[in-house]
């Protein structure tokens, strides 16, 4: 695959290694010379110097013909018009963004950014599962319809425990994928009924979580 | 009309005076207090300290009433930032985003933004100067009266959002 990577700090430096280790085409673009110099000694010639918001140094990148462009400078306002001008200009069909303000992420993504990474909303959703629901373990969001795959544990005190899928009222937008059983994976029907201690993994909207919760693996409490 | 300026510049902190002499709500954002000394005493509208690309200066700003918003800073990304989320998240019926790199003026130009490239503005007019000389017709007036007002704040002033 080829990457096109702007911005040369921490997280662009180990994004190239990472891709080259891999044997990925890689082009790393960084504005500032000096940082750019010290990219050149470690990485090689897969680093330019250049502002990778100007067209010129997109086109020297060649950045038309790349299947990623990943835009992870340290402030959102470039990282979205060099996903902007990547998709507009350059017809680029992925664009990655890195976001720092967690409000951005709504905005980046009703202007056509394919996806968005934000260290801030990452790590807060780690600190409030902790918190909040012990039982759900969010596994990946699928950015596209908001839609959440989750790894919920089935306790012995749930509704749920001794039904079938069939007769389990779940919420709407939400399909049981997997049913994790000791060290087995089973993929479920209708008639296969959940035990105490089961976990499943659901796809769910991420607004019908909480209710996919309260039925699964209620708290004690309620 | 109420009118928000982000960037207290030159450009922002003239535009803003002249607006609110006439009798407009204006509200000039910049991330540098000192810059809106450039304002003068006779600006009655509000000035907001703060950074424009976050939501919460621009509501602070007004903008959820605002008939027109205008970004001037210094920076082109932040100002085709701050114009996005004025028209996408604020839904401001006017929005005017200066951009100086003329390339990326015609991009997001494409893309539905209403840009003006003070770069090719000013190669426009000084061309027009250079082949035809001051007084020919067809070229806009220098603005030469504002100049006196632009000398009294030194150059080391503000920065701009």
């Amino acid at each position: 695959m080829y990457v096109v990577i702007a911005g040369g700090g921490k997280v662009g430096y180990y994004l190239a290694k990472t891709l080259l280790a891999e044997n990925h085409e890689v082009v790393l673009l960084e504005k500032g010379p000096a940082c750019c110099a010290s990219l050149l000694s470690v990485l090689g010639d897969v680093v330019l110097l250049g502002d990778a918001c100007e067209a010129r140094t997109m086109e020297t990148a060649g950045v038309n013909r790349a299947d990623v462009v990943a835009a992870v400078t340290g402030e959102d306002d470039d990282n979205l018009v060099i996903c902007q001008m990547a998709k507009q200009r350059f017809g680029v069909k992925r664009t990655i963004a890195r976001v720092n303000n967690p409000e951005n992420e709504d905005l980046f993504s009703r202007l056509g950014i394919d996806q968005t990474v934000t260290s801030t909303r990452i790590i807060y959703n780690l600190i409030e599962q902790e918190i909040e629901s012990g039982a759900v373990i969010p596994l990946s969001t699928l950015r596209r319809g908001n839609l959440e795959l989750v790894e919920v544990a089935v306790t012995p005190i749930s509704p749920a425990a001794g039904k079938s899928l069939a007769d389990i009222d779940l919420p709407p937008e939400c399909q049981i994928i997997i049913v994790l059983r000791g060290d087995r994976a089973l993929i479920p029907h209708g008639a296969t009924v959940l035990e105490p201690h089961d976990s499943i993994i659901a796809v769910v909207e991420a607004r019908h979580e909480r209710e996919l919760r309260e039925i699964i693996s209620p708290s004690r409490r309620s | 009309m109420k009118i928000v300026i982000l960037g207290c510049g030159r450009i922002g902190a003239i535009l803003a005076c002249r607006l609110s002499q006439t009798g407009h709500d204006v509200a000039i954002i910049d991330v540098d207090n000192s810059a809106f000394q450039r304002l003068g005493p006779d600006f009655k509208g509000k000035r907001v300290l703060g950074n424009g690309t976050e939501q919460d200066t621009l509501r602070r700003a007004g903008i959820e009433q605002a008939d027109c918003f205008l970004a001037i800073t210094q920076g082109d990304n932040r100002n085709i930032m701050a114009c996005q989320i004025a028209r996408v998240i604020f839904n401001v019926p006017r929005v005017q985003t200066r951009i100086k790199d003329p390339l990326r003026a015609d991009c997001f130009a494409e893309q539905g933004l209403e840009t003006f490239c003070t770069t090719i503005l000013a190669a426009n007019y000084l061309e027009h100067l250079l082949l035809f000389g001051p007084g020919a017709s067809g070229a806009p007036a220098a603005g030469s009266a504002s100049s006196s007002e632009d000398r009294s704040v030194p150059d080391s002033v503000g920065s701009e959002a």
